[in-house]
This record gives C-alpha cells, structure tokens and sequence, in this order.
C-alpha cells in the first residue's frame, strides 16, 4: 500500500465512523406525528375570578359518579387566608364540595382559628384538579400499565386493569389520585374525557358561574385558553418537580401549593 | 446430569410455560407499548374509546338545551344578575330530561345560596363583590327562596 492511499482510506474511515448512528436512522412517520398531535387538551384556571362556591366540585361529583358523602373527590377548591402577621391558614372542607360559607379554618391539631376581618391582608381560592402532565410520576409508578398518556394529554385509568396497588395514589405531588368508592380502583380527574371527546365542556367548566375554570386545545392558535397562556402571566404548581403540569393557573400567589 | 437436577428444572420449565400459555389467553390483544412510548403509553389500546363512549349526565351547553322548552324561565334568567349561573347548577344533571329524569330535582336548600351569599370578609377575592349575609343572622332556618326569587332577584322581585 502506498502512503498516499494508506492516508486516502484513513480519512474516509474517520469521517464515516464520525458519523453518528441517529444520522443513518430512517424517519419515522408515525412516531413524529405521535408527537405532534393536532390536539392536546390543557386547562386554564383564573384564580381571581374564583368566589368559592363549590358548584364545581358538586358538578363533579355527580358526573363522574362520586359519592357525595365520600371524603375523595375528582377536583377541589382550597382556600388560602393571609393575616397581617404574616401567618398563612388554609383549608378545603370536604374539598369544598359545599363551598366557603364559614370564616372559621379548620388547622388540623391547631384547632379551628377565626381570624379578625382586619387582620386579613389577603384571601383568595385556588381550584385544584389533576394536572394532566407531560411527565405523570403517576404512570411511570404504575406495575400493570393500567395508568397511561392518551395522544392528546389526559392521563386515564383502566378500570378493568388497575390492581389496587396504591403506588399512582403515592406517586402523584398534588395529591390528585384516590380509590374510587364505587369502583375500587384509583381515579383522578381526567378532564371529563367523556365529555370533551364528544364536543362538550367538562363538568367544572360547566358549572362554574364566573368563568373561573376553562378547558383548550394547546395546538389550536386562535383557542382562547391558548391565547391566555401564551399572552398572560400564568403559573403551574410545583413546577420543581418536572413533572410539567398542564393546567395553568392565572394569579398564583406564593402561598398556593 | 443427574436425576436431582433434572427434576427441579422439568418442574420449573412447566411452570413457566403454564405462565406463558395463561398470560396468552388472559392479556388483551391490543394490549402493549402504544405510540406514547414505553414509559407513558403501555396500556390497552381499547380503554380509550371505552372512555370516551362512558355516559354523560350534565348538559352545560349555555342553557340552549333548556330554553328549547322553558324559554320564558331562561328568558327571565337572563335578565337577571343570576344570569351567569347555568340552569343545571340548582336544577341538576339534565342531559337526557324529561326521558330521564322526567323531573328534575331541584336543590332549594338554604345552603345552595349560601355558598355565593354568605358572607366572607375576603377583599382580594371576588367573593367580596357577592352581596353576601351572616347565615346566623339574617332569617336562620328559612329558606332563602321562600323570599326571595332565585330567577328575579332583584328586591322589588320579593314573594
């Protein structure tokens, strides 16, 4: 072999071995669209226009055959209460489920605390319902692949595969996840999915009076819930935990988590 | 080999085709790795559309469905502050009425109101804008409606 060729071939061998193996990969049509949907449902929450009432809860409830009495429910209204001291009191009575007629806060062990109207700086609700996220903690725990991701974003749950485990229930940060008392297996809110597949708002939507709770599609531009959170200053919960919640919430405060 | 291991391994071969042959017949078809990936999308593939056809039992289409027949109560609805309340908030689900239920349960409870009107001295919410009672003041142990009309509120209104 000659120098000049024993240094020809060596070239090539570099240059073709720098090559990576993703470059010599074929697209995928399939899995490109898989992750490009033309539809993923999102949530938008406006915690300023929320009064409390629970209307929403109670909607839930009915629709998704939760029992009124049971202490679990799909979604959730919390009430946060800042004195002028600076002490934070919140609460969800029930989950709210006959909303905030009470100024007294249950605080656990501490006892039920009434603070003074002046001493109030400020107060507010935050409605609470399962976050739908990009990376659910909650399917990555489960053993059986009874929990999943559809395409278009709610996380649901196979009743006829769900072994009770519990692990989804621990798995979740915004404590979202509950056995179901009529079913026994976990359930969560899933954004009514038998609702919003057929053309129809969820329920919480429905029956909130002020406009607090609305449903979207992310991937359509001219949607109004994707124009909020594109033009607005909106927040997700706990968002440290890379979890990437897809329900966005307008006015969060610091105290909310 | 000998006799004493050959045994425990015939017996563990048959279990694990016994385990093989029940996972075959008893896990679905559609059953695996969907287009989600590994982590996120295992799952049957047949619970989604057993999802979307599950029975609704709330309209909430913007009382369209209920002024087909009741125009003059929406009619009166509308025209009053209470406007923004859907008819299926106090009136219950209503999506296949009056095939079923025939006759909608109405909730007249003192505490259905009481979650807008009773009284919270919380300023930065807009809970403060509600004219809102002390619910141990104002007519404890009566309901509000057989005052007041939940469809005319206005005072004038007044039964």
């Amino acid at each position: 072999m000659e120098r000049r060729d024993f240094l020809k071939s060596t070239i090539i061998a570099v240059a073709g071995a720098a090559v990576p193996m993703a470059a010599l990969q074929l697209v995928n049509p399939k899995k490109v669209f898989a992750a490009n949907p033309d539809l993923q449902w999102v949530f938008l929450v406006d915690t300023n226009k929320c009064v409390g009432c629970g209307m929403c809860v109670k909607a839930c409830k009915a629709e998704n055959e939760i029992p009124y009495e049971a202490d679990v429910t799909r979604t959730w209204v919390e009430r946060y209460v800042v004195t002028r001291d600076g002490k934070m009191l919140a609460d969800s009575p029930k989950g709210a489920r006959d909303g905030f007629t009470s100024q007294v806060i249950e605080q656990g062990e501490a006892g039920p605390v009434s603070p003074k109207p002046e001493d109030i700086t400020k107060a507010f609700f935050v409605p609470k319902l399962c976050n739908q996220c990009d990376n659910p903690p909650c399917v990555q725990v489960c053993p059986v692949g009874a929990t999943y991701k559809t395409p278009d974003g709610p996380v649901l749950i196979d009743r006829t595969w769900c072994i009770g485990c519990g692990y989804c229930v621990m798995g979740c940060p915004y404590g979202a996840r509950f056995f179901h008392p009529k079913y026994h297996v976990a359930d969560k809110c899933n954004f009514c999915y038998h609702r919003i597949s057929n053309g129809m708002k969820t329920a919480c939507v429905g029956a909130c009076p002020f406009g607090a709770r609305q449903i979207g599609n992310l991937k359509d531009p001219n949607d109004p819930v994707t124009k909020a959170i594109m033009e607005q200053r909106v927040g997700v919960l706990k968002s440290e935990y890379g979890t990437k919640p897809q329900a966005f919430y307008i006015g969060l405060s610091k105290e909310v988590c | 080999m000998k006799n004493h291991v050959w045994r425990p391994l015939q017996v563990v071969i048959v279990l694990v085709a016994l385990i093989l042959v029940f996972r075959h017949f008893y896990v679905p078809k559609d059953f695996g790795i969907q287009d989600q990936g590994y982590m996120y999308g295992f799952h049957r593939l047949g619970n989604e559309k057993e999802w979307k056809a599950m029975k609704a039992s709330y309209k909430f289409d913007g009382n369209e469905y209920c002024k087909g027949c009741h125009e003059d109560k929406v009619k009166s609805l509308m025209a009053s502050p209470h406007k923004m309340i859907p008819c299926e908030d106090c009136h219950g689900p209503a999506l296949d009425h009056p095939d079923n239920p025939p006759k909608l349960q109405i909730d007249r409870r003192r505490e259905l109101c009481l979650r807008c009107h009773a009284s919270l001295p919380y300023p930065t919410s807009g809970r403060h804008v509600i004219p809102g009672i002390d619910p141990f003041g104002h007519n404890p142990g009566i309901e509000c409606v057989n005052c007041h009309n939940p469809h005319n509120v206005s005072l004038e209104g007044m039964k």
